[in-house]
This record gives C-alpha cells, sequence and structure tokens, in this order.
C-alpha cells in the first residue's frame, strides 16, 4: 500500500473518473426497469386472465419472452446495486462487508440465471405433452 | 472512540415528507429485492414447470396472504417508481427548493399508492 507519498497513500483505495460507473448503472437500469416492468404491469392488465395457458402461451410469443428475459438481467443488476448501497452504509466490518457482498453476487448470479432458463425453457420449448 | 462526536441522524431531524420519501425508497427498493424477486423467480419457474407447478403458486398467490405479499409487491413498485422518477429530476438538479420538493414528497408518495389501487382494479376489472 502506502510509502508516505501522496500518491501512495491513495492508491489501491478506489477509482478515480471511474466512480460514477456504479451510478449510472443504476440509472441506465432504472430507465430499464421503467420499461420492462411497465411493459409487464401492462400486459398482466391486457390478458384475459392469469391462469396457465393464457400465461403460458404470452410468455412463448417472442416479444413477451425477450421482454422477461431482459426484465430479469436488468431488475436483478438494479437490485444487485441496490443492495450494494445498503451494504456499504449498513455493514462496516471488512469481512461482514465482503460475506454480504459475496451473498448479494450469489444470488445475483442464481437468480439471473434461473430466470432466464425458466423463460428459454417455456419459450422454445415447443408444445407440451 | 466513544468521544468522538456523532454525525445528526434521524432522531435529531424534525419530520419532513422528503425523508419519509427517502426512507420508503430504500424500504421498498431493498424489500422487492428480498421478496418481490423470488416471487418473479417462482412465477417464472411454475410457469416452466407446468400447469400442476402453476396451479400451487395460483392457489398460494390467490390465498389472503399471498393478496397481502401481491398487493405489497405493487405498492413497493409504484412507490419506488414514482420516488425513483423524482430521485432523476432532482439529479438534474431541479425541485430543490423547499417548498417544490415538500409538494413533490408528498405527491410521489400520493401517486405511488393511487397507481397501486389504479391497477388492482385494472386487474380485477378489465
Amino acid at each position: 500500500m502506502g510509502d508516505g507519498t501522496e500518491l501512495g497513500r491513495v492508491r489501491g483505495l478506489g477509482p478515480a473518473r471511474e466512480g460514477e460507473e456504479g451510478w449510472m448503472q443504476q440509472r441506465f437500469t432504472a430507465v430499464g426497469n421503467l420499461l420492462l416492468v411497465g411493459f409487464l404491469v401492462v400486459s398482466i392488465i391486457l390478458l384475459p386472465d392469469l391462469s396457465y395457458s393464457t400465461v403460458s402461451e404470452w410468455l412463448r410469443h417472442p416479444v413477451p419472452a425477450v421482454a422477461m428475459a431482459l426484465l430479469v438481467a436488468n431488475v436483478f443488476w438494479h437490485a444487485r446495486l441496490g443492495l450494494r448501497e445498503l451494504i456499504g452504509d449498513y455493514v462496516h466490518e471488512d469481512g461482514n462487508k465482503f460475506a454480504c457482498f459475496l451473498a448479494v453476487n450469489f444470488a445475483w448470479a442464481g437468480g439471473t440465471a434461473f430466470g432466464l432458463f425458466f423463460i428459454l425453457k417455456l419459450a422454445l420449448g415447443g408444445v407440451p405433452a | 472512540m466513544a468521544s468522538r462526536p456523532l454525525s445528526p441522524h434521524l432522531t435529531v431531524w424534525k419530520w419532513g415528507p422528503h425523508m419519509l420519501v427517502s426512507i420508503l425508497h430504500r424500504i421498498t427498493g431493498d424489500g422487492m429485492a428480498f421478496v418481490a424477486l423470488p416471487v418473479l423467480l417462482w412465477w417464472l419457474g411454475a410457469l416452466a414447470a407446468g400447469p400442476e407447478a402453476y396451479a400451487s403458486f395460483q392457489h398460494q398467490a390467490t390465498s389472503w396472504y399471498g393478496y397481502v405479499v401481491l398487493v405489497g409487491i405493487s405498492w413497493a413498485f409504484f412507490n419506488h417508481m414514482t420516488s425513483g422518477i423524482r430521485h432523476f429530476v432532482m439529479d438534474v438538479g431541479a425541485g430543490y427548493e423547499i417548498h417544490t420538493n415538500k409538494r413533490w414528497s408528498v405527491a410521489t408518495t400520493v401517486i405511488g399508492i393511487l397507481l397501486t389501487a389504479a391497477f388492482w382494479a385494472a386487474v380485477i376489472w378489465y
């Protein structure tokens, strides 16, 4: 770490100039959520009912399938950023913070993967027997 | 450490609507991460698994506690959405004047509740 010089003391402590990256991603995904969750909300309202046949038929079409896949990816990334902010504010001990970030990363990866898999399975799985 | 000065926190401020909006934004956002996302995965997983799994999801979702959770999720979303849009306005440097800030703090909270009611009315009657 530091060698006592000004540069040495700040080196490795965090980003310079790229510090707004997470902040920007939070905004980009927020706009994405506005569109994609908006799409889901309108779809739920417009579908004649929410039975298995109606909803699974809807999710097999390209636009709903792609929109829902994008929704899963986008919403889990947005949640990951939000949870990291929560942890940053309330978990101060380095080891605990690491454990929390690790748990959030695992939950994000697992949630995104399962969500996408479910949609692909239904959309590409053909007509069930 | 014990004698170090503490920065002012929740207990010393006079409550205002802007504080409520900020706190609700965090609670609804992180709340959705813990509740809405698992429900979303359950819903998608049930759809992928077939009619029987979907029926058991529906059975829980349409029970009284299921509706409590679903209404809660929808309110969390609409509240987070309206206060999130307020954040975008403030990101461009607008809306910081005390009366404007107060008015829109109240408005986003109320609009969030109205949108939740409108959503369920539309789901039920449309």
